[in-house]
């Protein structure tokens, strides 16, 4: 059985997981207009952090290397940091695996490196500077996999503490945006100059966002007594469409067998609420409604998190899992800002008021490029309160 | 480092069924080097689909690193005689490589580095994350399964063994095409296998990658 020791999300909203969500409960969005940033021709609607806050926060960081760090690396790394303090583990031991989740890393070093080696693009790079800030022993293993990242990483770190020599597992999803990403949404046109929409009849797009995210998970010893407030990892597929590179499988299949295959045998009606992908824009959420509706749990309410802070990428599969164990913590179901008026094509419950739900498990979606979906399902047990 | 290894559980056999590398120079099948005449302004990786008689217009679109995997697949497929349009939702796919998507990050971002010449296009973007091929092959295939993509700096026999038994592991699962597919500095290096599980011949192992590589 594996379960979460701690967790730690940084974003506009701010630099822990706590701060984090009590924003969104207030229903608080970290988006806003940009224009010409990164020196591109269009603006954009996006979440970016502030970078003296995070080289403020970073420099009272304990140094622990004489390396210097890119933008992606301070946010991973003073995610890591709080959220190993928060679960009291020695991130230089032998049974600690880190788990890095990102879809382009440094890719900004390619339009102008002056002070970083050449290598520093490369992904394993910085999933090497990231473990090795905490001293750790192990290869990290890095998955990316596009926006699906984030869940598949968690999903890799429960297979290393089931079938391989680890005792934790440190996930951690990160995402700094660019002139590179953002230019190429804008060329999909894929990007809304507004608050995206989730499942909404006038959505046209999403919104990016920058975002470090990272849990501390441990596999329980045989003979452990496991903490009476606990949050546990129940089960998690990834399946593939077989059908578009850049787009997803009209009726959903794919998120569909994912689904499936992760609440079988589990009793449905435990589920609190769904997390959806819920992007904005108008293929990836009427393919949600389908995955969903054919799934048989359509009689749950689902919620997106991204009028909040916006696709994070890497990050994403992380930090709405984390917001969603909060909000389970905290009994409440939180609300999808920004949805007017329903407009997908198969029926779904779209939670638009923080609901109050005593439920103790949820289902977190999430598809990406590449034709990939996934699905992941946690428990909680003893809290009575947040 | 700890050595990655299996803790004591009920091992599953696990069997090559068909194995393909290519190379700059080579393209070898089971251990076998597969004969490619080379035609005059083609390259070496369009010269092995000409010569292997692909049909498939879509492979034109790809990156290199796309149709290095792609390639490689349909070797593979065509080996066992697998009819590429029948659905298998028992198939995973698993990648690896060092440079995850590099060389085609090079090239989107020649599109964007000049205000004047700026020229972003969506058609190589979406080639700017790794695991599209890993998307290309399920697609030809229509693999449903599970299909990922991890990155570490060299060649890794042990990861390799390892995300394949995790992979094989899922009781719904039964067939796998896994590999390391790299393509940075224009160097080909792809070693691709298809496995499959609970067979009486168990003969996927680590040395057996190393010897194999």
């Amino acid at each position: 059985m594996i379960y979460r020791l701690s967790d730690n999300i940084i974003s506009t909203l701010g630099f822990n997981s706590k701060d984090n969500y009590s924003q969104i409960k207030n229903g608080n969005s970290g988006l806003k207009l940009y224009e010409n940033r990164f020196n591109l021709p269009e603006p954009f609607f996006a979440s970016l952090i502030d970078e003296e806050e995070i080289n403020d926060r970073f420099s009272s960081l304990p140094k622990t290397t004489n390396e210097k760090y890119t933008k992606l690396e301070k946010l991973s790394i003073l995610s890591c940091s709080d959220a190993i303090n928060l679960s009291n583990i020695n991130p230089s031991s032998n049974d600690v695996i880190f788990v890095f989740s990102t879809t382009k890393g440094n890719v900004e070093l390619l339009e102008e490196n002056k002070e970083f080696e050449k290598e520093r693009v490369y992904l394993w790079k910085s999933a090497q500077v990231i473990k090795n800030y905490f001293h750790n022993p192990n290869q990290p293993i890095v998955v990316t996999n596009a926006c699906i990242s984030g869940v598949a990483a968690q999903l890799t770190a429960f297979n290393l503490l089931n079938n391989h020599n680890f005792k934790y597992a440190i996930v951690v999803g990160a995402e700094v945006l660019s002139k590179f990403i953002i230019s190429g949404f804008q060329s999909f046109k894929a990007l809304s100059m507004q608050m995206c929409k989730p499942f909404d009849r006038d959505r046209d797009g999403l919104n990016l966002g920058e975002g470090a995210s990272s849990i501390v998970y441990k596999l329980a010893d045989n003979d452990e007594v496991l903490p009476k407030e606990r949050i546990e990892f129940i089960s998690g597929t990834v399946r593939n469409d077989a059908n578009h590179i850049s787009g997803p499988s009209r009726t959903g299949e794919g998120l569909f067998n994912a689904i499936s295959e992760t609440i079988k045998g589990y009793d449905t009606s435990k589920l609190s609420f769904i997390n959806a992908h819920a992007t904005s824009t108008p293929y990836n959420d009427s393919m949600e409604s389908f995955a969903i509706e054919r799934g048989g749990i359509n009689n749950i309410p689902v919620n997106s998190l991204k009028p909040y802070l916006g696709h994070t990428l890497g990050a994403a599969g992380i930090l709405e899992t984390i917001i969603s164990f909060h909000s389970l913590i905290d009994n409440t179901i939180i609300k999808t800002l920004n949805h007017q008026n329903y407009g997908v094509e198969k029926s779904i419950i779209v939670n638009v008021s923080n609901k109050e739900s005593k439920k103790p498990a949820f289902i977190k979606l999430i598809s990406g490029f590449g034709g990939s979906n996934a699905a992941i399902m946690f428990e909680k047990s003893g809290y009575d309160k947040y | 480092m700890q050595q990655l290894c299996l803790k004591n559980r009920d091992m599953i056999n696990i069997e090559i069924k068909s194995w393909c590398r290519i190379t700059n120079t080579k393209v070898l099948l089971n251990g076998e080097e597969l004969e490619i005449p080379l035609r005059e302004n083609t390259s070496w990786l369009t010269n092995i689909y000409k010569s292997q008689k692909i049909d498939y217009p879509k492979y034109f679109k790809m990156d290199t690193l796309s149709k290095a995997g792609f390639l490689a697949s349909e070797i593979i497929m065509r080996s066992l005689n697998i009819d590429p349009l029948e659905p298998k939702p028992k198939w995973s796919i698993i990648s690896m490589n060092s440079s995850s998507s590099l060389e085609t990050d090079k090239n989107y971002q020649q599109t964007i580095q000049d205000t004047n010449n700026y020229f972003p296009s969506p058609s190589v973007f979406v080639y700017t994350l790794a695991n599209i091929v890993t998307g290309e092959i399920a697609i030809r295939n229509k693999i449903m399964g599970e299909t990922l993509f991890f990155v570490h700096k060299d060649f890794s026999p042990h990861h390799l063994y390892q995300y394949s038994i995790d992979a094989l592991s899922n009781d719904s699962i039964e067939n796998l095409l896994c590999g390391w597919v790299e393509d940075g500095d224009n160097n080909i290096d792809v070693l691709m296998f298809a496995l499959k599980k609970n067979t009486k011949v168990n003969n996927f192992n680590i040395e057996n990658i190393k010897t194999i590589y």
